[in-house]
């Protein structure tokens, strides 16, 4: 048994930072109160005082104001609400048709598939071989029915960033609302609301070192959404529910903590582990664009083994990752963003998703090559595939 | 360290026994799921006179319990009659694994067909096999009865998620009692067309939900 992990799997969830802690902790035992009006007591002035500041944190590292960002439980309830809450107020006054990426995570792509049982038609676009949406696709597929497009910043499995601006412009042009998925992008790729034309943002604080069950949606002023979560008047009346105080300002801690310098700091780890895997490993493929990508992502199919072999056998010398094998999901099917990106089920069989943090090291990226190179190659030794003799 | 596994499957997940290829095999077979996307090859040596299994090894592509499965079948196989060893079933299999969980019944469950096919595989090079059979909607049902439902580990027919089977002019068409939108609804229907579509007189095969 390895005395510590090495943690590999930061796009799923990360380690939460002390620092986010200790501002979130007055939150539980001090100012526990329900943020209330200006005319409330003091104890809830202060709580609203908070939410207040966390508020303008948050959309002030997205160049919105405070008032166009609310917080929520987490990005999927960001990305249902966005997409839920168009399809809602427009579906019957302008048209009944969505489109979203192919390789959109699960919150987006499901959404719009239960939308579809309401009667909405959902446009899946293709992406090509790195992940990326063509734009030229996207308006041959944009209708005077459709009103709205989702695509993400950056992939959750193969880490590809969108053009979200070229993106942007056109669903402005067309005069279509855009909604982006940023749960893996924010705060380590730029995105400035004042400069590109969007109008829905998801963000999240699970993948930034803050704490889970906490999230947000940029919304941009006058962008046609209903209420679905019913109950009080919270979040300018969006989104009743009792406001998460200790989770907001955590989340606006986490963002203050993120630098330019560790961002370029992870994309040197990951620049190591892909090009040592790559040139070390033989039979092995880079899943999404070499340079249009997370900084904090990898992800490589090594051929003829499968992926769940290898994270078992990570596991066990101490290496946590993921891997888009069917063996691996809970629906049995394997990653369905390999299989958008062109790959066959041999590619998302082997596949596996180094994703950085924090707490990660130059050292991690060397240990989990060396660990790779040798259980790449005792799988393949009992593996029916792959043998010149085949 | 919690992992997935019991002691047995792991054990022989990082050491699997018999592992590689017999030259010149009496009896070979490769499985495929694609539903999971495992495969697993089996070879077999035959002991002509006795008609026992003398040596069998395996290759497996696939996760730790395809793999495990691959090893325990081959150890319960050795030296047993290609009868005795045509019955070993995927029970026994998991039973002598200490247990596998019934999500991962249909990776485990090729190992078990995979030396049933090496068998037939044998029988097949020495004229052991009987005339091929029309495919009726009870050779349909047999082979439904192996398609695993993830969740409770027991075959189509058994969990009663079968509502009907038609075979005519050389098309079976199966309805499934599960809604189309269901979790495992598209890794079944390919386990489906994987034990249907080689039927040598089947041409078509049309596998629907019920919603």
């Amino acid at each position: 048994m390895a005395d510590k992990t090495v943690y590999l799997d930061n796009a799923a969830a990360t380690r939460m930072d002390e620092r986010v802690l200790e501002v979130m902790q007055p939150f539980f035992f001090d100012t526990y109160a329900v943020a209330t009006s200006e005319f409330g007591y003091s104890l809830g002035i202060e709580a609203r005082e908070a939410l207040d500041e966390a508020r303008t944190t948050l959309a002030k590292a997205l160049g919105a104001s405070p008032e166009e960002f609310i917080f929520t439980s987490g990005s999927t309830e960001s990305s249902n609400m966005a997409i839920k809450g168009v399809a809602l107020a427009l579906g019957e006054k302008k048209g009944k048709h969505i489109i979203v990426s192919r390789i959109e995570d699960f919150p987006v792509l499901h959404s719009a598939q239960a939308l579809e049982k309401q009667g909405f038609r959902v446009t899946l676009l293709e992406v090509d071989g790195d992940g990326l949406v063509n734009l030229d696709n996207l308006r041959d597929a944009i209708t005077n029915e459709t009103i709205l497009v989702s695509i993400q910043h950056a992939n959750q499995e193969i880490g590809t960033i969108q053009d979200i601006e070229a993106i942007g412009k056109l669903c402005l042009e067309k005069g279509v609302i855009f909604h982006t998925d940023a749960t893996h992008a924010f705060t380590r790729v730029g995105l400035d609301v004042s400069k590109v034309p969007v109008d829905l943002v998801t963000v999240a604080a699970h993948t930034i070192h803050g704490p889970k069950g906490v999230g947000g949606l940029y919304i941009r002023k006058g962008t046609p959404l209903a209420k679905w979560m019913d109950g009080g008047f919270q979040e300018s009346n969006l989104r009743a529910g009792l406001e998460n105080i200790p989770g907001a300002f955590g989340f606006a801690r986490a963002v203050e903590i993120i630098t330019p310098e560790e961002t370029k700091r992870l994309k040197a780890i990951r620049d190591h582990i892909i090009e040592r895997a790559l040139t070390e490993i033989p039979n092995s493929t880079l899943n999404g664009h070499r340079s249009q990508r997370l900084p904090q992502n990898a992800n490589i199919t090594f051929h003829f083994v499968e992926g769940e072999s290898i994270t078992l056998h990570l596991d066990m010398r101490g290496f946590a990752v993921s891997t888009g094998s069917a063996c691996f999901s809970r629906s049995l099917e394997g990653s369905h963003v390999i299989y958008g990106i062109g790959g066959d089920h041999e590619r998302a069989h082997g596949s596996i998703r180094f994703s950085l943090g924090r707490y990660n090291t130059m050292d991690d990226a060397d240990a989990v090559v060396d660990a790779l190179a040798e259980i790449v190659s005792e799988l393949r030794s009992i593996s029916p595939l792959g043998k010149e003799n085949n | 360290m919690r992992l997935p596994y019991n002691e047995t499957v792991m054990e022989h997940f990082r050491h699997p026994r018999n592992v590689g290829k017999i030259e010149n095999p009496d009896g070979k077979s490769t499985e495929g799921s694609p539903a999971c996307g495992d495969m697993v090859s089996v070879y077999i040596s035959v002991d002509d006179a006795t008609k026992t299994i003398s040596d069998v090894k395996f290759e497996s592509y696939g996760c730790a319990s395809n793999i495990a499965t691959g090893s325990i079948i081959t150890e319960l196989a050795k030296g047993k009659t290609l009868d005795e060893a045509k019955k070993i079933t995927w029970k026994q299999a998991s039973d002598a694994l200490g247990g596998l969980p019934p999500i991962k019944a249909h990776c485990s469950v090729l190992a078990v067909e995979g030396l049933r096919t090496a068998i037939q595989n044998y029988e097949e090079k020495h004229g052991l096999i009987k005339e091929r059979k029309p495919t009726t909607q009870e050779v349909v049902q047999q082979r439904l009865r192996k398609v695993m439902d993830p969740l409770t580990g027991m075959g189509l027919v058994r969990a009663k998620l079968v509502q009907s089977i038609d075979v005519k002019d050389g098309t079976i068409h199966v309805v499934v009692d599960l809604p189309s939108g269901h979790q495992f609804a598209s890794a079944i229907k390919q386990e489906i067309h994987e034990k249907l579509d080689t039927l040598w007189d089947i041409k078509e095969v049309v596998i629907d939900f019920v919603e």
